[in-house]
Order: structure tokens, then sequence, then C-alpha cells
């Protein structure tokens, strides 16, 4: 493992030369990474949500936001600013303290998943033993954020599309977490570090896309069925339900939901490009290219530039399994709430543990290959 | 004391106080709803509370078990049987909220006796931290591999007997003629056959 850059004690140590107790320089460091990485998240999803706008007008041939800001940028900070300055409307029967606190237990654990997502070796907020564990855990307590707003919107709609999004969410969270697990059983550790190194050696070659190939396509559906987007966004069926739990939701609390889904959509990505696409990895390794420019990996430089392209990496394998949902949802109809449950129950689960049976039984028969 | 034991402490405080008083919540709030969701409180600040204690895996086992699937179960069943119901006053609810509160003191009592004459063990080695999980796998392996597999033998009943129930190919087609009988019936619609074969879905409402 090479010693990379670690902002972290050396900003420590810039602030204890400066007088300051070693305690209180860590208190003052510790926000920091906290707030960029706040900061990142929601830059994501105004990005993903101008990609958004972008594409479905390509894709339905419109142009789509063109005069907010250069080629329409600032048309998702224009939505965001409108959502704000909206009347935050409490329908007259509804429950006031659920219909407030549900938006935000499904946006909590979004964001607190991003705890976990390594940029690179040590661009990471923790690096915690059980990351891709941590991860399923948080994402299964949405669903009781996503009950709460719809029972306590007062509304047979909301209602109904809050158990939808339950149902949904529990039955595509097993196969899920089953070719997860294949992953992790292969890495030999729950840490995301862990996962992205042992996809390091070969470049694109040894990316899990290739030893996974039956998970790579589970946990694509899986999380495009939590992320409840097209082909799968039963929850919000805007036919047959409105909006589904969002129905009687305006302002801020709605704005909640909206930039939760995104960021949902954004991490399920990150996650995606981390367990299969070997993270910041690129093409190649990058130790070869400095081999053959004769560079040692300890020069400053040379340490902030493979830096840069580990996170230019991970954006562009993010972006690009964005860039797949977004041209699923103008591709694919939406299935049926019954043919959703037959898919998850009835195929994904059996299809991944048999997967995972196989990934076991081929660790035992080839350790080189698959992680002994 | 230095900052991680300062968290510490008041990471602590905060999370019994929420477990006691989401615990009470639970137990004296009359709406169902309120006491299901008040349920999920007192399991997450548990989870917590093993991730004060070092055991990351415990807290987010605690987390998908009993937030992500018990409290979401509960929670399911009180929203399918949605029924709006005034409870008539009944006569003598003093006694039993009485022996009620008698038993519950007792059973603090109880408790509280046996926390207190216990002579607790308090391992003094390091804890485990970033290897629980190992330890915890080599423990399910080792020397818990019988509750272990008996666990999961007893998860395999439970899923059969899920799959029998939802597998009924005949609709019951005994009417309730009774005030009783319909009493116990749970307000829904008569299933249709069609529905059950899995071809045409019933519109929502």
């Amino acid at each position: 493992m090479e010693a990379g850059i670690d902002l972290q004690s050396s900003a420590i140590e810039m602030l204890t030369g400066f007088g300051v107790p070693p305690g209180a320089a860590k208190a003052m460091w510790m926000p920091l990474p906290m707030t960029l990485m706040l900061a990142v998240a929601t830059f994501g999803v105004l990005v993903s949500v101008w990609l958004e706008r972008k594409i479905s007008a390509a894709a339905q041939q419109r142009i789509g936001p063109e005069f907010a800001g250069p080629l329409g940028s600032l048309q998702p900070v224009a939505d965001g600013l409108k959502l704000v300055f909206k009347e935050d409307v409490v329908p007259n029967q509804a429950d006031p303290w659920l219909f407030t606190l549900g938006p935000i237990i499904v946006v909590i654990p979004v964001f607190l998943s991003y705890l976990v997502i390594p940029f690179g070796q040590h661009l990471v907020l923790t690096n915690v033993a059980i990351g891709a564990f941590f991860w399923i855990a948080l994402s299964s307590v949405t669903p009781i954020g996503l009950l709460m707003s719809g029972y306590a919107s007062n509304n047979k709609y909301a209602l109904i599309g809050g158990l939808r999004a339950v149902a949904q969410s529990i039955s595509y969270e097993l196969p899920l977490a089953l070719s997860v697990v294949a992953v992790v059983m292969m890495s030999n550790s729950l840490s995301t570090i862990d996962i992205v190194e042992q996809q390091s050696s070969y470049g694109i070659l040894g990316w899990n896309l290739w030893r996974q190939p039956v998970g790579f396509i589970i946990f694509w559906i899986a999380a495009v069925a939590e992320t409840e987007r097209l082909p799968f966004d039963l929850p919000e069926a805007e036919e047959e339900l409105v909006a589904g739990y969002q129905t009687e939701y305006a302002g801020m609390k709605f704005a909640l939901f909206y930039l939760g889904s995104y960021v949902n959509l954004v991490l399920s990505a990150l996650f995606f490009s981390i367990f299969y696409l070997g993270g910041w990895n690129f093409i190649v390794p990058i130790e070869w290219i400095l081999d053959g420019l004769n560079l040692s990996a300890d020069i400053a430089w040379v340490q902030v530039l493979t830096a840069t392209l580990g996170i230019i990496m991970v954006l562009v394998k993010t972006y690009l399994l964005v860039f797949v949902t977004i041209l699923l949802r103008w591709t694919t109809p939406r299935v049926r709430i019954d043919q959703l449950l037959d898919l998850g129950w009835k195929f994904l689960l059996p299809v991944s543990l048999v997967n995972l049976l196989l990934t076991a039984g081929l660790k035992l028969a080839f350790p080189f290959a698959f992680g002994g | 004391m230095d900052l991680a034991h300062g968290v510490q402490l008041v990471s602590f405080g905060i999370l019994a106080a929420i477990a006691i008083v989401a615990a009470l919540g639970v137990v004296l709030l009359q709406n169902i709803v309120y006491s299901a969701f008040l349920l999920g409180g007192v399991f997450a600040s548990m989870a917590g509370m093993y991730l004060l204690l070092n055991g990351d895996f415990v807290a987010a086992a605690q987390l998908i078990i009993y937030v992500g699937a018990v409290n979401v179960l509960i929670l399911f069943g009180i929203m399918l049987v949605n029924k709006q119901q005034d409870f008539p006053a009944i006569k003598g609810m003093w006694i039993r909220k009485g022996a009620t509160a008698l038993v519950g003191a007792g059973l603090l009592v109880l408790l509280a006796g046996t926390i207190v004459t216990t002579p607790w063990a308090i391992s003094t080695a390091t804890p485990t931290g970033d290897g629980s999980t190992l330890k915890i796998g080599e423990h399910f392996f080792s020397d818990f591999l019988l509750p272990f597999e008996l666990a999961s033998v007893l998860l395999l009943i439970a899923m059969v007997g899920a799959i029998v129930l939802a597998r009924r190919e005949f609709v019951p087609e005994d009417t309730p003629t009774t005030e009783e009988e319909l009493a116990f019936k749970l307000p829904e619609r008569p299933r249709e056959t069609a529905a059950i074969a899995g071809g045409s879905q019933t519109s929502p409402e």
C-alpha cells in the first residue's frame, strides 16, 4: 500500500505548528471533510438534474433548458431556489409531526452513506471496516420515512404510494445485498477501500465486472429499483397514483424528497463503480504508466496527479451509469406492481443466491482469480 | 478527558435519553402508529449504543434487522389494516391500568435487583473493533453453530409457512352470517379469482 496523500495528518500537523493543541486541531479538521462531502453530494445532484433534463430533451428531440446559464446549466439551481421560496403547505387533516419528519428520515441515511465512498486511497471520510454493510443497513432505514410521509399525508394515493415504495425497496434489497455479498466474498473484506484495492492489479481486466457478470446485472437492476426510477417508478406512477407518497408535499419538504432521490441515484452509481468498475482505478494500472515514464510514486506532483486522475475516474464511471439510467427511463415502459414483485422475488432472488453459491465454489476452486 | 471520551459521553447521554423517551412513548401513546414509529427510534438508538461499544457490525445488523425489517413489517401490518376506531370506555378501566402498573413496577424492581446483585465480569481485553466481523463469523461456525443453524431452520419454517399462505388457491366460500362472526373478519374486499391466478391486477382504489 503506497503512502499517498494524507490530508488529515498534514492539516493537523500544520495546525499544531501554529500552537493549537492536537485535540483541538483534530476537532477543527473534522467538520471540513464532512461539509465538503455534503457540498459534493449536493453539487452531484445539480449536475445529474441538469443531465436528466438535457438527455431527456435529446431523447425526445427537444432542446431542453437553454436560457438559464450556459447550456441551461443553472436550471437546477433555479429549480432549487423556486422550491426554497415556495409556501410550506401542510394539508388540513394531515399529521403535522410525521408529515415533517418523513422527508427528513428519507434524506439523512442517503447523505450518511457518503461516509464510506472512497475517491482515492486516502480520499474517504472514514474507512469503516463494514463499509458495504453500512450502506445496506442505512438504506434499509429509508422505507420508514416513506411509510411515514405516505401515512401522514392523509391521502389514499400517498398511502398506497408509500406502501408500494416500501414493498419495492424491501423486495429489491435482498438481491442487492446478496450480489454485494458475492463481491465482498471475493475481496475478503467489507471495506470499500479493500474492495477497490482488490480490483486494482490488472487494470480494466481486473475489475469485478468480468468476474461477477451475473452479480453486475442483478446489482444494476436492484439499484435502479431501489432508487425508484423508470422502469420501476411504481411508488410515484403518475397515471395511477398522482405522485405517490409525494402527492401532498410542496416547498422545502418536496425539495428534500427530490434531493434525496437524486442523491440516492448518484450514490448507487458510485457504489456500482466501486463494487464492479474498479473505483478510482484507471483503465491501465497507474503503476505501469509511472514505471514506463520512470517516475516515482512518491513525488508530490505525481501524487496530486494520480489523486486527481482517481477522482476523475470515479466521477466518469459514476456519471456514465447515471447517463445509462436516464436513457433507460426513456426506453423502457413502467412495469406493473405484480410484475415488479415477481421479478424481484421469483427471478432476481434465486439467481443471486445461485450466483453467491457459484462465487463461493469458484473461490475454493480458483483462489488466485477469485480472491482466495 | 480528551475529545473522544467527551464525544462518547455526550452521545451516550443523548442515545440513552432517546431510548428511554421513545420507549415510554411506545407504551403510553394512544395512537398505535406513533407507537410503531417510536419503536423504530428505540431500535435505532440501541444501534447507536452498540456503535459506542465498538460493535459496528452488530450496530449495522441491529439497524438492518430491527429497523429495516421488524419495524417496517409492524408498520406495514398496521397500515394494511388501517382502521380508525374509537374504543368505547370500559367500566372499571382503572383496575386494569392499576394491575398493569403493578406488574410493570414489579418487573422493574426485579430486573433492577438482578442488575445490582449480579457480579458483572467486565472484560479487560481490548475491544476487537474493526475485526469484530471476523470474530462473529468464527463464533458462528464454531461454538455457536447449533443456535445459528437452529435460527436458520426457524426462518425456513416461517418462509414455508408464508409461501403456503400466499399460494392459497381457493377462496373460502363461507360468508359470515352472525354479527359476532363479522366482527372477527378484517374489512377487506372479497378476493377475485382472476387476481389469484396472477392474470389481471385489480385497480388500487
